[in-house]
């Protein structure tokens, strides 16, 4: 892959066809986690009569979908009642929304990312997405692994989460470059 | 480079008068995370809140060091939508009200 560049409109990169296996299959398993979620939303008659959704009121017990999903407010074990009912609210009369962001932002990835690798040219709207998806798959990814301010380069051989980490470390240097590219500003 | 909290700080309150925890301003709190590039949180901040990449440059250096920072303040409408954008991008906020 080489770094993002935007010329006028348009943001463009190269990649090859490994890298993008690996970042349309990242992408396409958060998709589906996303989407197994919107699926648990209460169906009920007076939403579909009012057109108001409502998602769930509780926190996702995944860590993943947990970090992906805030709360509102933020929740400690002698939070008050007001402040439980409230983020249960404020959840669910804005998580529809969110996942209908976080999932269409997978989409653009998923449908200009050329499966078997090759140049991506991208408009701004486009490159906004992949700019919040990439964040969304570093942030599963941070999370699966523990993530923490000071993550070394390299784990040890042995480490289970080795080989991820450098999949971490290429996403992180990825979304830098579209960072570095869409404000104009060198790394 | 002052904040919307420097600036209710600068306020004073007219002596004698109640202040109903209604009338108090909301405020969305972005919380420090280990995965949040710094500038991609420094872009964030200027695309949602329009701040100057010197303003969005402070916030994000006060989230990274002090773990925390208050990034907008307002009604609770606004607050509440200012913190659903910040979710849309994958930063941690939350709301609350001023203490």
């Amino acid at each position: 892959m080489i770094p993002w560049e935007r010329v006028g409109d348009t943001v463009t990169t190269k990649i090859d066809r490994q890298e993008s296996a690996v970042l349309r299959g990242m992408v396409g398993q958060l998709d589906e986690m996303l989407r197994a979620r919107q699926s648990e939303a209460p169906q009920d008659e007076l939403a579909e009569l009012t057109g108001i959704r409502t998602g769930p009121a509780t926190a996702p017990d995944d860590p993943i979908l947990s970090r992906l999903l805030p709360d509102f407010h933020r929740l400690e074990d002698d939070s008050s009642k007001g402040d439980r009912d409230s983020a249960a609210a404020l959840r669910s009369l804005h998580e529809p929304e969110l996942l209908d962001v976080k999932t269409g932002a997978a989409g653009v990835v998923l449908d200009t990312c050329p499966p078997g690798g090759g140049p991506v040219k991208l408009s701004l709207e486009h490159a906004e997405a992949w700019l919040s998806a990439l964040n969304d798959v570093r942030l599963a990814l941070g999370t699966t692994l523990g993530v923490s301010e000071d993550m070394p380069d390299d784990l040890p051989d042995d480490d289970p989460r080795a080989p991820h980490l450098g999949v971490y470390h290429w996403l992180t240097w990825m979304q830098e470059s579209l960072v570095s590219a869409l404000s104009g500003h060198e790394l | 480079m002052s904040t919307p909290v420097e600036q209710e700080q600068g306020k004073v309150q007219p002596v004698g008068s109640e202040v109903f925890a209604e009338d108090k301003p909301w405020q969305t709190i972005v919380w420090n995370d280990p995965v949040n590039l710094m500038s991609y949180v420094t872009y964030v901040f200027q695309k949602l809140f329009g701040y100057s990449r010197e303003q969005a440059t402070k916030l994000m250096l006060d989230v990274h060091h002090k773990g925390r920072a208050i990034v907008s303040s307002g009604s609770k409408e606004k607050v509440e939508g200012d913190v659903a954008k910040l979710h849309a991008a994958g930063l941690w906020a939350t709301m609350q009200h001023e203490s």
